[in-house]
């Protein structure tokens, strides 16, 4: 855990993808679960976010 | 002296072309063959999608060109996130999303290992088995309505047969409970030949003498299975999960042909809700938007899914 905030904070590649991955399931499971209106409604914000993240830190250093 | 062909075609090359041509570096000569193919990639997925992007932010309608077309913001942005039926059929599409990815890999894999294995009349079951997936999908979905059909449909039959139910009492794309599930059918009926194609790719490509390795150090069956076997194909089961994953996303044809969408709109996928909203109701802007949200979802899982696919082949 402690590496991954370290990775975070250092900018390295393989934390920021992780995060961005976390963030782009998580968008996903929101736009279908079948529980919560609200969720489904934040889920496409969570879903970019993970996204456009995922796009820039793919060009991060490993 | 024979000409190679490389100087055949430079004499056959006209003086002024090949005047121009003599100038030019490597590097440029490259961009100009690749030019043509970014240039027909631009106008077919790259403009479509920025002109989609910005008609999401209007109200424009496709029916109706000449009224005025006003920037509206987000708004068809918030009017999807909170929509009641848009989430209902965001709900239908991961129910069968889901489903049929593991009915398919489970059975896809399955038939894949026992194909593998040698046996008389091997290639003979391997057409039989790929059939389905040759056919078309407006086909599929029209003989497998009348395969449900509650009085003369053989799906009902067998299931009478089996279970011991009255065939009639049950109709598999007439019922809300059902209908989900006939779809489910469908379409692992048809695409599990797909998988276990892939996986039979797979299989074939681990070399033999690796499971003999494994039996000089006495490994067993089921060992070999979980330590050579699953990691191997791996690769493979995942591009084909990939595969079927984005191809069901978007999936159309096949559901429209066999339910409309029905009973209600139980069976009713993102696809076709969005196929509804930009083609009979004609919102274009909000149909849209509707694209863009289901495009940056796939967009998404695809990347980290990619990412994943590219660390289990580095193993």
């Amino acid at each position: 855990m402690t590496r991954f905030f370290n990775g975070l904070l250092h900018f390295r590649r393989k934390a920021w993808e992780m995060l961005a991955s976390v963030l782009i399931a998580a968008g996903v499971v929101m736009l279908m679960q079948p529980f919560a209106l609200a969720l489904y409604s934040w889920s496409f914000v969570v879903t970019l976010l993970g996204t456009v993240m995922f796009i820039i830190v793919s060009h991060f250093p490993e | 002296m024979l000409k190679s062909s490389v100087d055949r075609v430079a004499e056959a090359t006209p003086h002024a072309i090949a005047g121009r041509m003599r100038g030019l570096s490597d590097r440029t000569l490259a961009w100009l063959f690749v030019a043509p193919s970014i240039v027909l990639l631009l106008a077919v997925n790259i403009f479509p999608l920025i002109w989609t992007i910005r008609l999401s932010f209007t109200n424009f309608r496709v029916n109706r060109p000449n009224a005025a077309v006003e920037f509206v913001g987000l708004k068809n942005y918030l009017n999807i996130l909170s929509d009641r039926d848009i989430w209902l059929t965001m709900q239908a599409t991961a129910h069968f999303l889901i489903w049929t990815i593991v009915l398919q890999v489970l059975i896809g894999f399955a038939l894949a290992y026992l194909i593998n294995k040698k046996f008389r009349g091997n290639d003979l079951w391997t057409t039989i088995i790929v059939l389905p997936m040759m056919l078309s999908p407006a086909v599929v979905g029209n003989f497998w309505t009348f395969l449900y059909q509650p009085q003369i449909g053989l799906f009902n039959y067998a299931v009478g047969f089996l279970t011991g139910a009255d065939p009639s009492s049950f109709s598999m794309i007439g019922d809300v409970a059902l209908a989900p599930w006939a779809i489910v059918i469908v379409d692992t009926w048809m695409w599990t030949p797909f998988v276990m194609l892939i996986c039979l790719a797979g299989l074939r490509s681990i070399p033999p003498s690796i499971y003999e390795a494994a039996e000089c150090d006495r490994a067993s069956r089921w060992r070999q299975f979980w330590t050579i076997t699953i990691p191997l194909v791996l690769p493979f089961l995942m591009l084909a999960v990939l595969f079927r994953g984005i191809e069901n996303f978007k999936m159309f044809d096949l559901v429209v042909q066999l339910t409309g969408g029905g009973p209600g709109s139980i069976t009713e996928l993102t696809s076709i809700n969005l196929k509804r909203e930009a083609f009979e109701k004609w919102r274009t802007g909000y149909a849209s938007a509707y694209a863009v949200i289901l495009f940056v979802t796939v967009f998404g899982l695809a990347s980290i899914y990619v990412k994943a696919l590219n660390k289990v082949k580095q193993r």
